[in-house]
C-alpha cells in the first residue's frame, strides 16, 4: 500500500511574523522556514505504518517554489521513501494545491492520503477536505487515531465534544490533529540518507490543471494589540479589581 | 440574494453556533434560508423555523443522515447550493464546519474561506491567519461563497420571534463511503466551554490531572465557569483534547478568563485574545500571559488559587 503525504514549507511556528508595511503580506524575507507541524505528524504516521508492514512506500508531495525541496528532504531524513515537488511560483490557495495534489494522486495511485490538518501560516484546514473531495474519497479530519484493517481505516477523530471513532473505505484521506503522534527528530545518518533518496520535480503546468488564485488577500494588518494590565498583590485585591472595577463578578 | 445556513444539531436540538451562522448570514442582507439535514430531526427543524430571520427551513430527512458525516452531506449541501441560487453557504467553524464546508466548496469549484470574523459586504471578509498574528481583508468574486465563521465574533441570532415556513428537500443518494462507529462525548454539568460567560483554564503549571481538577474545580463552581486548559495541559493527559484553547482548540472570548498556570504561548492566545476581561496566575512573573491579561497575579497557584475560590464562594 502507498501512503501520499502532502506537505507544506512555512514560518517556524515560533517565529513572530511581521505584517510588511505595504501590507501586502508577511515579511517572508530572512525568516526561519520549517515544515508545517501537522505535515510532520502526517509523515510520522506515515512512516509507522511502513514500520509496522502496513504500507510499502511512503511518498512526500510539496506544491510551491524550488525553496520546498529543503522540506521534502526534511520528509525523507524522517523516513519518506521518495518526494516529488510540483514546482510553481505562483501564489497557491487550497483549492489550486488540493488540484495538484489530485493529479499526483492520480499518477500514484496510493490506498492513502494523511496530511495535515491546517497549516499554520493561513490556518485555512481546508485542502484535504478538497483533495478527498476532488477525489471521491472518504475523509477524517482530526484525526487521533489511525487503525489499518482489510479494504478500511478506522480513524478516532477530535470532535468539539470530544472523539468520534469512523470507518472509511481505502482509498481514504485523513487529515493529522496534534495527539495523532509525536514526530521523531531526523537523525544526522537519515539525513545524510535523504540526500540520496530521489526527488521529482514535476513543472505545475505540466499537471493541465486551473491553480490561478480565486481569493484576493487586499489588505494584511495587525490586529488591535491588547494593553497589558496591572498586576495585583495578592487575592483579596483581584477580587476587589474583579468586583468593583471589571465588575464580572 | 440568498444565503445557506448548514444546521448543526443531534436530531434533538440544534447547536447554539448555528444561531451565530444564521447571525452572520444575516450580514449579507438577504434571505436566509438554514438546511437541516437528519434523520427524525423534527424538533431541530421547528427549533430552526423559530430563529428569528430565517426565511425557509429546508428540512430533509434520510436514515444516512442521522450522522453528520461529510461525504453525503457535502453531496446534499452542494446541490441544494447550486440548484437554489445561493450567494453563499455559511456554517459555524465548528469541527462539523471546519470538516464539511471544505469539502463543498470542491464540489462546487470555488474557494472556501475559514473562520470568517468580519463581513462588511457579500464578497468581502475578514479573517485571522497565522494563529490570530494577522487579519486579512479577502475578496472574492465568486458567483458562491463558502464560510466557516467564527461564533465568537458574530452575536447569535434570537432563537425565538422567527415563524419560517419549512420545504422539503431531496435526499442525495447514500455514497456508503463512511460509517459511524461511535462517539465519547465529554459529559459535564457545567456551561459549554465555547458558549461559557466565564471560563477558568489550567496548564501545564498545575502539574496533574489531579491538581488540575482539584485546584480548578472549584473555583469553577465558585464562577458558573467551563474548564478550559492549554495544549501543554491536553498533551500532559491532564485533561481531554475538547478543552483545549487555542489556535487549534476551541476559540473563546467570554467575559471572564481566568488562566492558571498557563505562560501564554501565542497558540494559546490566539484562542482566548478576545476575551473581555483576562486574568493571569502564574508564578512566573515573566510569562508571556502578563502582557495581556488585565489583571495579574504572581503567585503560587496551589496557594492562590484555593484562597480565589473560598473568597468568591464566601460571597
Amino acid at each position: 500500500m502507498k501512503i501520499l503525504v502532502p506537505i507544506k514549507r512555512v514560518v517556524d511556528y515560533n517565529v513572530k511574523v511581521r505584517v510588511k508595511s505595504d501590507q501586502s503580506g508577511v515579511e517572508l524575507n530572512g525568516v526561519k522556514m520549517s515544515m508545517n507541524p501537522f505535515d510532520e505528524i502526517a509523515v510520522e504516521e506515515a512512516v509507522r505504518l511502513k514500520e509496522a508492514g502496513t504500507a510499502t512506500e511512503v511518498i512526500a508531495v510539496s506544491c510551491g517554489t524550488t525553496a520546498s525541496q529543503e522540506t521534502l528532504r526534511s520528509a525523507l531524513a524522517m523516513g519518506a521513501d521518495r518526494a516529488i515537488l510540483v514546482e510553481t511560483d505562483v501564489e497557491l490557495q487550497p483549492l489550486a494545491v488540493a488540484k495538484l495534489l489530485k493529479a499526483v494522486a492520480e499518477r500514484e495511485q496510493p490506498q492513502l492520503v494523511i496530511a495535515g490538518k491546517q497549516a499554520i501560516d493561513d490556518d485555512a484546514n481546508q485542502t484535504g477536505q478538497m483533495l478527498a473531495a476532488l477525489m471521491g474519497w472518504p475523509q477524517a479530519a482530526f484525526a487521533s487515531k489511525v487503525v489499518m484493517g482489510d479494504g478500511v481505516v478506522t480513524v478516532t477523530r477530535e470532535i468539539d465534544g470530544g472523539l468520534e471513532t469512523i470507518e472509511l473505505k481505502l482509498p481514504a484521506l485523513i487529515t493529522a490533529d496534534l495527539r495523532l503522534n509525536e514526530p521523531r527528530y531526523a537523525t544526522l545518518p537519515n539525513i545524510m540518507k535523504a540526500k540520496k533518496k530521489p526527488l521529482d520535480v514535476l513543472a505545475a503546468g505540466e499537471l493541465g490543471v486551473d491553480i490561478n488564485p480565486r481569493l484576493r488577500h487586499v489588505r494584511h494588518a495587525e490586529p488591535a494589540a491588547r494593553q497589558g494590565g496591572v498586576k495585583v498583590a495578592d487575592v483579596a485585591e483581584l477580587v476587589n479589581k474583579l468586583r468593583n472595577e471589571a465588575k464580572v463578578i | 440574494m440568498k444565503t445557506l445556513v448548514i444546521a448543526e444539531h443531534d436530531n434533538k436540538t440544534l447547536a447554539g453556533v448555528t444561531l451565530n451562522a444564521i447571525a452572520a448570514a444575516q450580514r449579507f442582507g438577504g434571505e436566509v434560508d438554514v438546511l437541516v439535514a437528519g434523520a427524525d430531526c423534527a424538533a431541530v427543524v421547528s427549533q430552526a423555523q423559530a430563529v428569528a430571520g430565517v426565511a425557509r427551513v429546508l428540512k430533509c430527512e434520510a436514515a444516512h443522515y442521522a450522522e453528520p458525516l461529510a461525504e453525503n452531506l457535502a453531496v446534499l449541501v452542494q446541490t441544494v447550493a447550486a440548484g437554489g441560487g445561493y450567494r453563499a453557504v455559511l456554517a459555524a467553524a465548528s469541527s462539523l464546519g471546519k470538516n464539511l464546508l471544505p469539502r463543498v466548496a470542491a464540489l462546487l469549484d470555488v474557494a472556501a474561506i475559514s473562520d470568517v470574523v468580519a463581513i462588511s459586504a457579500p464578497g468581502r471578509y475578514e479573517r485571522p491567519i497565522y494563529a490570530g498574528n494577522v487579519l486579512v481583508a479577502v475578496e472574492s468574486d465568486q458567483a458562491i461563497d463558502v464560510l466557516t465563521v467564527r461564533t465568537t465574533a458574530f452575536d447569535a441570532a434570537a432563537a425565538s420571534g422567527g415563524s419560517a415556513g419549512v420545504e422539503e428537500v431531496a435526499a442525495a443518494a447514500d455514497l456508503g463511503l463512511s460509517r459511524l462507529i461511535g462517539r465519547e462525548l465529554s459529559k459535564s454539568e457545567r456551561p459549554e466551554l465555547g458558549a461559557a460567560a466565564v471560563v477558568v483554564s489550567g496548564g501545564r503549571g498545575l502539574g496533574s490531572g489531579e491538581n488540575y481538577r482539584a485546584v480548578l474545580e472549584p473555583l469553577a463552581d465558585a464562577l458558573n465557569a467551563a474548564l478550559g486548559a492549554s495544549r501543554a495541559a491536553v498533551d500532559a493527559g491532564f485533561v481531554p483534547n475538547d478543552y483545549q484553547v487555542g489556535q487549534t482548540g476551541k476559540i473563546v472570548a467570554p467575559g471572564l478568563y481566568v488562566a492558571v498556570g498557563i505562560s501564554g504561548a501565542i497558540q494559546h492566545l490566539a484562542g482566548m485574545k478576545d476575551s473581555k476581561v483576562i486574568v493571569a496566575i502564574n508564578k512566573d512573573p515573566d510569562a508571556p500571559i502578563f502582557q495581556i491579561a488585565d489583571y495579574g497575579l504572581v503567585a503560587d497557584l496551589f496557594q492562590a488559587v484555593p484562597e480565589l475560590s473560598k473568597s468568591l464562594a464566601a460571597n
